[in-house]
């Protein structure tokens, strides 16, 4: 994959200058090149080249899940075999309904679990439907599960970088 | 933090909501060239644009960094927070400003919130803080592998 690398000067204005969002003119790169001092076609070429680098991984809209109607979100975890998570992961993280998939580290004895998959749903019976899908697929490879339903959000800020607050 | 209430969209603001989560187009007028292809008018999406940022239909609209491709470092963990404590609790945690994320959920380990720091030692430090401001034992779950990540929902 591709290696870690900090962020030359240049990056990490731009990274600075973009973080809160896209400037919501019609020549939004003219704008940001305005800002920071270099011509538009820097500009566009430098978040090419982040996107094309996976250090941007789109540019885009993120909806407030709630807003849109998925009001429902379950974090799903799972204890299964660690000869096959890598398998077993890749074909749960290509479902239409999980968001995020990862492997995670187990806290023995409290937490057994090792596959976490974020699924959301209009309602929770929707997600507990979803859950069942998984665990099917899983099968026998599974040796239990649980899914922890979000009640509130205590925060959501995203990281932030450079700032003084 | 109050959840916003399933706002009333209409039939354009859900085609822009899913037409903006693919790839935003990096050419000098992408308003208009997406406009263009919703069949709407460069002025009214920026409009609508705006105006589901100010709602908060959308939690914001730009550039997603890869942060972990970039030096810094973002860290699942938990804490089994006893219930009459809990508003102590959140109080604590949130006030980090390494915490980017926290959610209440079900379950003995009842606090999830997500560390992100610009290099990784900071981590360790926040995870030292957090409990020592608490008294309670941090659980990490550092991702080993990711699967997948794509937080496209259709509206």
């Amino acid at each position: 994959m591709t290696t870690t690398a900090l962020p030359d000067e240049f990056d990490r204005r731009l990274i600075i200058a973009t973080q809160a969002g896209l400037p919501l003119v019609p020549r939004p790169y003219d704008l940001l090149a305005e800002q920071l001092g270099v011509s538009a076609e820097v500009v566009k070429a430098r978040l090419a080249a982040m996107l094309e680098s996976g250090r941007i991984r789109r540019i885009g809209a993120v909806p407030n899940h709630y807003a849109i109607g998925y009001t429902a979100n379950g974090m799903s975890v799972w204890d299964v075999d660690d000869a096959h998570i890598a398998r077993l992961g890749e074909t749960i993280g290509k479902l239409d309904f999980v968001t995020h998939c990862y492997e995670r580290p187990r806290a023995l004895p409290d937490w057994p679990y090792n596959l976490f998959a974020m699924v959301h749903g209009h309602d929770r019976a929707t997600v507990l439907a979803h859950i069942d899908e998984i665990a099917a697929l899983l099968g026998p490879d599974c040796r239990r599960h649980d899914v922890l339903f979000s009640t509130a959000i205590l925060k959501k800020t995203g990281l932030r970088i450079g700032n003084d607050g | 933090m109050s959840r916003p209430a399933p706002t009333s969209l209409d039939e354009l603001d859900r085609r822009i909501i899913n037409a903006l989560q693919g790839g935003f187009p990096i050419v000098d007028e992408p308003y208009w060239e997406v406009a263009a292809s919703l069949g709407t008018t460069e002025t009214e999406l920026l409009a609508r644009i705006q105006r589901m940022l100010e709602a908060r239909v959308l939690t914001r609209f730009g550039p997603m960094f890869q942060i972990e491709r970039l030096g810094g470092r973002f860290v699942l963990a938990a804490l089994a927070v006893p219930e009459e404590r809990f508003s102590d609790v959140t109080e604590r945690v949130n006030a980090l400003p390494e915490v980017a994320h926290n959610y209440r959920r079900e379950h003995a380990l009842n606090m999830w919130f997500v560390l992100a720091t610009e290099t990784p030692d900071g981590i360790e430090a926040a995870t030292r803080r957090i409990e020592a401001d608490t008294g309670l034992k941090v659980f990490a779950f550092p991702k080993l592998q990711e699967f997948f990540v794509d937080m496209r929902l259709k509206a």
